[in-house]
């Protein structure tokens, strides 16, 4: 599924240069539960931006899927994000002026989807999830815990391999956060790649493989019973 | 993506700031609405002048002495060009296609009758002059047919001078003095009113032969050629040319037909309906520069939107497509505003000025409305590509 062989990634910062991913090797296969941990500055999220896609590696190779996307274009890119990988965030990123139906359907929007056949699909997540009743809502009317819903509800909408979440109860209370957590779950249950990137010890736990990394390395990689 | 997805990505912004979009569209409105007004106006103005300037026919053949040279002045005057005579005249009447043929002389002179005087513009003219200058005689005659080269003395008089003259008196067949010499009123005008400042209700038309004795010239202003409108203006000028310069031995005359009057002022007015419009462009130009300023905070403000839409997939392009397209909104709706301004306020001038002519062409007003959607297009560059070559990273933690 995820292959990274001698992933490093340099920033300059003025006339410095940070290494933020230091020779990063890492194999996932499809259907596993990976959390990412790590202090700040660890280099975990630019871990996650470069399997994310938004972000190019400066030296090393990645394989999706088996093909090579480290060379792809911009807007090859783009296709790939749009399809292969859904994102879930801290602070949600919901469009504030639409829907909470309308936030899921974005990535149908940005595909070309003929309104007719979005429906049933927005649906269909409206419904896994439990949100029906707020698909009319702007996300300013929705809690913090239906607002993370939504938006795991519009990264799971084109039923991508891979589902990447930064932090995904970072700013939900314990219960909703709990809620969240079940909802990611289930869904690597029924067959999707799930990597997490968090702080929280526990939720970290959580997942059958841990990976922690230190100043751009991964110090430690295993995978319990 | 679809059209109606598009629609409603860019026009659910533009609806969520109401009030920004409000006065950004605004300054695009009183842009267009100063555009449309002030063309409107120059065009109105155009339309009046020339029709004041055909309103004496447009089949119309002016010959002056003298040749216009490359120095752009008649030496007529000064040179050993022959003048214009009464002969020439004559000679022109048996040219295919002329209807009639007038010689002028023109000057200004006391005039005395009914024991009143007054200085008036006396027309040195023949007999075919209402007929080539579409005017009506209201009583009496016009100067009969007579020996061109010795007529009688007889007057025509101008609406304005009867009434100053004669008021509600009949001047027909009354003695007055023009120039010291007598004449018997045979006939007066139908008011013709101010055209271009030449008043012709202020005239006296007396015959050509006995203006030409009374200023002492030696030969005609000008001759007035009124041909069939089925032919062609280039045709009686050829002729014209090959009659006199048969006459003159050579071309020192210049031949100006009405249509290049007409479209010698027609550019004339173009220039000043461009100027208005010109004018009121640098509003619209102040418009678009509020679609720049509104764009970038927008773009500014929405960072982390544009982040998160790269991150779902969307190109660089949906993105530069995105943000255009608000500012072309906003430019469209700017550019339907003004125009409804633009001509309700050309309206409520008629209305209120009745004397100023005001005349909004169809032309114009499309072309308004796709100047306004340009504006917006070149408006909205510089933001969308801000937009779509943000670093999706950086984007995403802007919020």
């Amino acid at each position: 599924m995820i292959r990274l062989e001698e992933i490093d990634r340099v920033f300059e910062v003025g006339d410095q240069r940070v290494h933020a991913l230091n020779d990063i090797n890492l194999h996932v296969e499809p259907g596993e539960y990976l959390s990412i941990m790590g202090p700040s500055g660890s280099g975990k999220s630019t871990l996650l931006n470069v399997l994310g896609l938004l972000d190019r590696p400066t030296s090393g190779h990645y394989f999706l899927s088996g093909s090579d996307v480290t060379s792809l274009s911009e807007d090859a890119l783009a296709r790939t994000r749009r399809s292969d990988i859904g994102f879930v965030f801290q602070f949600f990123h919901l469009v504030p002026r639409l829907t909470a139906a309308e936030n899921i359907e974005l990535p149908l929007m940005l595909d070309g989807i003929a309104p007719a056949e979005r429906k049933p699909r927005v649906d269909e997540v409206l419904d896994a999830l439990d949100i029906r009743d707020r698909a009319h809502h702007r996300p300013d009317q929705l809690s913090g815990g239906q607002r993370q819903r939504v938006a795991i509800a519009r990264a799971t909408i084109m039923k991508p391999a891979i589902l990447l979440a930064d932090e995904p109860t970072g700013n939900l209370d314990q219960a909703s956060g709990k809620e969240v957590i079940d909802t990611l779950e289930r869904l690597n249950a029924s067959g999707i790649t799930l990597l997490i990137v968090t702080h929280d010890q526990q939720l970290g736990d959580r997942a059958r493989r841990y990976v922690k990394m230190v100043d751009g390395c991964i110090v430690t990689d295993q995978t319990r019973g | 993506m679809h059209t109606r997805d598009f629609i409603r990505l860019t026009g659910s912004s533009i609806i969520m700031h109401r009030l920004r979009s409000f006065l950004t569209s605004l300054g695009i409105a009183i842009g267009i609405a100063a555009v449309v007004l002030l063309t409107s106006i120059g065009e109105g103005i155009h339309q009046f002048v020339l029709a004041e300037f055909s309103q004496f026919g447009t089949n119309i053949v002016a010959i002056n002495p003298g040749r216009v040279t490359t120095h752009g002045v008649a030496v007529g005057v000064f040179g050993t060009d022959r003048p214009l005579a009464m002969a020439d005249a004559d000679a022109l009447v048996r040219i295919p296609h002329v209807r009639a043929v007038v010689p002028v002389v023109q000057g200004n002179s006391e005039v005395d009758g009914n024991n009143r005087q007054r200085r008036a513009t006396v027309y040195g003219v023949g007999p075919e002059m209402p007929t080539t200058f579409s005017l009506t005689v209201a009583a009496g005659t016009f100067l009969p047919l007579d020996n061109p080269d010795a007529p009688r003395a007889l007057a025509v008089l101008g609406s304005k001078v009867r009434d100053e003259l004669f008021g509600n008196a009949n001047p027909l067949g009354n003695r007055i003095r023009v120039g010291g010499d007598r004449y018997r009123v045979v006939g007066t005008m139908e008011s013709k009113g101010q055209v271009l400042g030449v008043d012709l209700d202020d005239s006296v038309f007396i015959p050509t032969a006995r203006a030409l004795d009374m200023f002492n010239r030696e030969g005609l202003m000008e001759i007035d050629v009124l041909y069939r409108e089925s032919a062609s203006a280039s045709e009686v000028v050829a002729g014209i040319k090959r009659v006199l310069t048969a006459r003159h031995g050579k071309e020192d005359f210049t031949i100006t037909t009405q249509e290049q009057m007409l479209d010698v002022l027609g550019n004339v007015l173009d220039i000043l309906t461009f100027a208005v419009g010109a004018l009121g462009s640098i509003s619209l130009l102040v418009g678009s520069v509020g679609i720049v300023t509104i764009m970038t905070i927008s773009v500014t403000e929405r960072t982390g939107e544009i982040g998160l839409l790269r991150a779902l997939g969307s190109t660089r392009q949906q993105i530069l497509k995105l943000f255009l397209g608000e500012a072309v909104i906003l430019g469209a709706l700017g550019g339907i505003a003004g125009l409804l301004l633009g001509v309700g306020g050309a309206q409520m001038l008629t209305l209120a000025v009745p004397a100023l002519p005001v005349h909004t062409p169809v032309s114009y007003v499309v072309f308004a409305v796709i100047l306004a959607v340009v504006i917006g297009l070149i408006a909205g560059v510089m933001p969308a590509r801000r937009a779509a070559t943000m670093d999706p990273v950086e984007a995403l933690r802007a919020e």
